[in-house]
């Protein structure tokens, strides 16, 4: 048999290479003009000099922050596609259903005895407003537009969950207005401190600092708590879940609530570190979210965290960075093509992510 | 030369060994029968015959051409057809479009073919759309008449496979992969289609190669009988031959394969 | 067999059937009530009951009370509804339950109103809740309380809701057919009530262009844009009795009656119908006037990015979200190269653009589908997103503004030349009608050729299963490249006809919500179903332009209407004959015994 032509003959042989290989080469060229293009406008950015090092320490730090809000609001991307293996794209709605909320508890706060002399307290009120706020939304959410559609093919749920972040969009919109609302000052997150050399801005070092401790809470609650043990179990396999004596719809209206309350406290630090909110503010931030989810691996609560903090500090340094040294005016603007790109990309070429969960596959 | 020559196939799922060096031959106009326990790994050679996975190790020859990489439409170009084990057909696709699926790989009209209706479109439409009919006619009158235009899930479980055979005979192919035919039918069904696969053989010569469960199929149809355990072959010849042989029956766990 | 059963939606224990048939659930009854409480309050407290209060519909019922007052009705006919049973089983019989079960509802609804009431009277909400504005209660015209004050505007409130519950639970007491007449007539009412407008243009469009002698009937129907009391109850008899004459046992179905006809007059029938169609839809713009046929410009527009959709998402299963980037490629493209003032400045006629249109579209639709060919389900159509966004952000920018002119865009778009001196733009309207009917016409016979063929099998094949397609031989990378790349086109078209009609493009034309509208137009009408697309594009696009007050509350209704429709009608209002799987249960996969054996 060694004489058996090892390679396909004739127009087939052709057709073999027209196909996939046309793209996959397509793809090779994709990946390749995104490296060259990021080393390229890297270097010409870093020997021009047109920045100084604090400079890029600033963006460096706004980008953690600005990631730690991104990863928050992953957590309940990421919780809800581990149990029920959908994109709840409602999901920047409720991120932004907490911010507004927010900047009426905390308007309704700001006069107050308590806001001037505990600030933090106050914050803390908010916090727990905004997470109750956003929970709720996210169980009635799941009530009433997910729970009946369980079990359906994943289309369906999905194209709800859009139905649904209009929806709300527009509530909001229509019953609150769709004017831009302005936070009301707090004292104390003005100004900066220096850590340990660094200068950080307050308000930054509080998302920071808030963000990891929710993060460490949330760990704790899914690995150490019965009611944690129910989530990983039913996101594990939901019939034996069943079998095995675990309420799994309790459960994952839990998965919401847990999930909604983190973007609860999301809107709040992003009201907090952009000062202002309207009915349209989830929506960007939530596409970006969900990119940080998919970038840590979807599924995967430690991984919505690295995912958001890469995804913040590539979208505040990329246009600085790389856009700026190819020469390509006002590179600011093109923060969210940034984003976008790298969701793009991520999607395309990584889709299990840094820690990547298995998701491919059958499911994918 | 046989049809089909597989050398030294091995394919490896994430540590284990479901496949490990296997020879397997299927000549012109005979029915082989893959048989083993379950996990033996015999739906995994047609996955990857037929391009659905692609091996580790190994040459697959078909027809004289080295199939291993080429994509699953390029395979049955070449004249593999296969149905599934669990049927796979296309739901909410009538019956006989779900048979003019399969046409496919021998037709070749366009999209602007088919927008300016050229009459090469309307000759291609008519002979796909006639051949799929006379496929489906290959058995009796349980797919013909009304039942053209019902949506294949609307079929019984019976019919299903029969379409899913039908389906698969349309692309006119060299060599059928049959997986399962039998499973879940009654005794009758059975029987019926035993000589079904006898009558494909011998009025249009294609040679069929199938996994079976039911031994009365196996012995009934097949020249052949490959067994197959942990991805290996264990024993190949007649039926009779390989129904003796005391690896094969250590390997049902002496559950002795019954005439 | 299992799929011989009929759908309820019945819960399961109460389909079982061994049991009684049940009859009206009182506990249904309050949940419904309650919801529609909600609901009452929540269009009362997002301003559509005094926005939509300016139009009067019947007499001087306006559209705001209207609009009201339908939720106690609507709900008081669901809670008044006994299950639905299997069928063989006999269905419970009707009794005083239905209309007590309507009243219960009703009076609920009526409570929550109530409550509301009480609130905005106690309380000034109006610094967090905006659109709660006076009118509702506390001035004239008093909408919520019907003009009463507060005190007997909520007894008010409870009698109404109640009656008109209790009214709707009624209507099961009727048989079915009369039942669905009744209902057939309210719509007829309200939709001849709400589009006076439509209505009486049409009927006085049809004198002016025909000579047929309506117009008076316009006059006789209408007073004040809104329906005379005697006119009202003239429609509702009218439409009750068309239903019934139409639903009239053993009536043999028109189309039946045809297929009986031999092979030669059934051609004959199906020219001549086509024919008084085109006729019909020539003189349409005529009729309709400049205002309502520049509304029907644009839901044509919309409709020919529908169409496109519908092959990419109806026929081949992939959920693209990013459309909106190909209707802007179409459009920047016929800007760049008719507009005397664009980067490029040649200013070429309209058609000379079109080839390019063409080009550019089935270049942006290769370039977005080929990375996503490995993609499906929900993670294409994110990422399709993404590239919607990219596309509008860049046209957006300062870095390509000396081509498409970032934030300002391109101004001064040709007009489309129909004929040596006559040009159609969005200033002729009903001339621009005919290119945007005809490129409508070309998108739903291109859809229609490329169902019932070799490629639009593959489509089907792909989109109910993607393996066992390429298995029986679908090119998968030719099938799913050629559905981006049709669908890039049409919407290119529409892009293209878009500028001109409007004469100008800005970036902040082409956001998501473009592409989440023709999502929600082929689902409400039908997924893969052309009848229904157009259909959806008429409803959803041009009933808001033709009511101007339902703009703002226009995407609120989208997003409604897209839960609903995924909850309770998947396959939509005018489904294709044959469901999708995608977006279904594959109820009859395999038994279960088999599916356990896969994992050999």
């Amino acid at each position: 048999m060694a004489e058996t032509p090892l390679a396909p003959k004739g127009p087939l042989a052709a057709r073999r290479v027209l196909q996939l290989p046309l793209v996959d080469g397509f793809l090779w060229v994709v990946r390749i003009s995104a490296v060259v293009v990021i080393v390229v406008g890297a270097y010409n950015s870093l020997t021009s000099g047109r920045l100084s090092g604090q400079q890029w320490r600033d963006l460096i730090v706004f980008g953690i922050a600005q990631g730690s809000i991104y990863g928050l609001i992953a957590l309940g991307y990421s919780m809800v596609y581990g149990v029920l293996r959908f994109i709840n794209f409602a999901h920047g709605e409720v991120f932004m259903i907490g911010a507004m909320t927010g900047y009426y508890v905390s308007s309704a706060l700001s006069g107050t005895a308590l806001w001037r002399s505990a600030p933090f307290a106050g914050l803390f009120v908010v916090l727990l407003c905004c997470m109750t706020m956003s929970a709720l939304v996210a169980l009635g959410l799941e009530r009433i537009a997910y729970r009946p559609l369980r079990g359906k093919p994943r289309l369906i749920p999905f194209i709800t969950a859009i139905g649904a972040s209009f929806f709300l969009q527009y509530t909001v919109a229509t019953l609150f207005g769709v004017d831009v609302k302005a936070y009301p000052a707090v004292p104390v997150l003005d100004g900066s401190i220096s850590v340990g050399g660094f200068r950080i801005l307050r308000v930054h070092l509080l998302v920071i600092v808030a963000a990891v401790v929710m993060m460490i809470a949330l760990y704790f609650y899914i690995e150490k708590t019965r009611a944690g043990r129910a989530m990983r179990a039913v996101a594990e396999d939901q019939e034996t879940a069943r079998l095995m004596g675990i309420d799994v719809d309790r459960t994952i209206a839990r998965v919401f609530a847990v999930g909604g309350a983190m973007a609860g406290a999301a809107g709040l630090l992003f009201g907090l570190v952009f000062q202002n909110v309207n009915f349209f503010s989830g929506f960007l931030p939530g596409i970006k979210a969900f990119t940080s989810a998919v970038l840590g691996g979807i599924g995967n609560i430690l991984g919505a965290m690295v995912g958001g903090l890469t995804l913040g500090s590539v979208e505040s340094l990329g246009p600085s960075l790389v856009l700026s040294g190819l020469d390509i005016p006002a590179a600011h603007q093109l923060k969210d093509v940034v984003a976008f790109s790298a969701l793009v990309l991520v999607l395309i070429f990584r889709p299990t992510g840094i820690l990547g969960e298995r998701v491919g596959g059958e499911r994918g | 030369m046989a049809l089909l020559e597989i050398r030294g196939l091995t394919k490896v799922f994430g540590g284990v060994r479901a496949i490990t060096e296997l020879d397997l031959d299927v000549a012109d106009g005979e029915v082989v029968s893959i048989i083993g326990p379950n996990g033996a790994g015999k739906t995994t050679v047609f996955n990857i015959v037929t391009g659905m996975i692609s091996p580790d190790d190994g040459t697959i020859t078909f027809d004289g051409t080295n199939i291993v990489g080429l994509r699953p439409s390029q395979i049955i170009q070449l004249g593999i057809a296969r149905t599934f084990q669990n049927v796979r057909l296309f739901p909410e696709m009538t019956v006989r479009e779900n048979v003019m699926v399969a046409r496919h790989c021998r037709t070749r009209a366009g999209v602007v073919g088919a927008i300016l209706r050229t009459p090469s479109f309307r000759r291609e439409e008519a002979d796909t759309r006639r051949r799929a009919e006379e496929a489906l006619a290959f058995f009796g009158t349980r797919l013909v008449g009304w039942r053209f235009d019902t949506p294949a899930r609307s079929l019984s479980y019976a019919n299903r496979r029969r379409l899913e055979i039908a389906r698969a005979m349309a692309a006119e192919p060299k060599l059928l992969f049959l997986d399962e035919p039998t499973a879940g039918m009654n005794p009758r069904e059975t029987q019926e289609l035993t000589e079904l696969i006898r009558r494909i053989r011998d009025e249009t010569g294609v040679p069929v190669a199938l996994i079976e469960h039911d031994m009365r199929v196996v012995k009934g149809v097949s020249e052949r009988v490959v067994v197959l355990d942990h991805g290996q072959k264990i024993a190949e010849g007649p039926y009779r031959e390989v129904a003796r042989d005391e690896r094969v029956i250590e390997a049902y766990l002496g559950r002795k394969a019954t005439a | 067999m299992a799929d011989q059963i009929v759908p309820t939606d019945a819960p399961v224990g109460a389909g079982a059937g061994l049991l009684p048939a049940q009859g009206v659930s009182a506990r249904r009854a309050v949940t419904l009530g309650l919801v529609a409480g909600v609901v009452a309050v929540f269009v009362s407290a997002n301003g559509m009951v005094s926005e939509f209060a300016e139009r009067d519909v019947i007499a001087e019922l306006s559209l705001g009370v209207l609009w009201v007052l339908m939720i106690p009705l609507i709900v008081g006919s669901l809670a008044g509804q006994a299950p639905a049973v299997l069928q063989g089983f006999a269905a419970p019989r009707p009794g005083w339950r239905n209309p007590a079960g309507g009243a219960l509802a009703g009076l609920l609804a009526a409570v929550v109103m109530a409550a509301f009431i009480l609130l905005i009277d106690a309380v000034n909400v109006r610094d967090v809740l905006i659109n709660v504005r006076p009118d509702l209660v506390e001035t004239e015209p008093r909408l919520l309380t019907f003009g009463q004050g507060v005190g007997a505007g909520v007894a008010l409130v409870l009698a109404v809701y109640a009656a008109l519950g209790a009214l709707g639970g009624a209507l099961h007491l009727l048989p079915d057919r009369w039942r669905r007449a009744v209902v057939a007539g309210v719509v007829w009412l309200i939709v001849m009530g709400v589009l006076s407008s439509l209505v009486s243009q049409v009927l006085r469009g049809i004198q002016s262009t025909t000579n047929i002698w309506t117009a008076p009937l316009a006059d006789a129907l209408y007073q004040g844009g809104a329906l005379t009391a005697p006119a009202a109850a003239v429609v509702f008899v009218v439409g009750a009795g068309l239903y019934l004459l139409l639903t009239r046992p053993r009536r043999t179905p028109a189309r039946v009656r045809v297929r009986r006809l031999p092979d030669r007059s059934q051609r004959i029938v199906r020219v001549a119908t086509l024919a008084v169609a085109l006729l019909l839809l020539g003189l349409l713009p005529q009729v309709l006037g400049p205002f309502l046929s520049d509304v029907l410009n644009f839901a044509g527009i919309f409709l020919l990015m529908a169409l496109g959709l519908n092959i990419v998402v109806g026929f081949a299963g992939l959920l693209d979200l990013g459309y909106v980037a190909f209707f802007a490629v179409g459009a920047y493209t016929a800007a760049v190269l008719t507009s005397p003032q664009s980067s490029l400045g040649v200013g070429w006629i309209f058609w000379a653009a079109i080839p390019f249109v063409v080009l550019a579209a089935a270049v942006a639709g290769l370039l977005v589908g080929t990375p996503v060919l490995r993609m499906r389900g929900d993670y294409l159509a994110i990422v399709t997103l993404g590239f919607g966004e990219i596309a509008r952000l860049l046209f957006l920018s300062d870095w390509l503004k000396p081509i498409f002119g970032g934030a300002q865009g391109i101004i001064r778009v040709g007009d489309v030349p129909l004929a040596p001196g006559v040009e159609a733009g969005g200033a002729q309207p009903r001339l621009f009608f005919y290119v945007v009917f005809t490129f409508v016409l070309l998108a739903a016979y291109i859809s229609y050729a490329l169902q019932d063929s070799r490629i639009g099998r593959a489509w089907m094949a792909m989109r109910e299963d993607e393996l066992v397609a390429e298995t029986m031989g679908v090119n998968i990378v030719a099938a799913k490249l050629w559905a981006f790349v049709i669908g890039a086109i049409l919407a290119g078209f529409g892009g293209a006809l878009f500028a001109a009609k409007v004469g100008s493009v800005f970036p902040h034309s082409f956001e998501v919500i473009v592409s989440i509208t023709v999502l929600v137009l082929i689902i409400v009408g039908g997924i893969a179903s052309v009848p229904g697309v157009v259909v959806g594009a008429l409803i959803l696009v041009g009933l808001p332009e033709i009511l101007r007050e339902f703009e703002e509350y226009r995407f609120l209704l989208y997003g409604a209407l897209l839960i609903f429709m995924m909850v309770r009608r998947p396959e939509g209002f005018i489904p294709n004959t044959r469901r999708v799987t995608e977006l279904h249960e594959q109820e009859l996969q395999q038994d279960a015994w088999l599916r356990a054996k896969e994992t050999e």
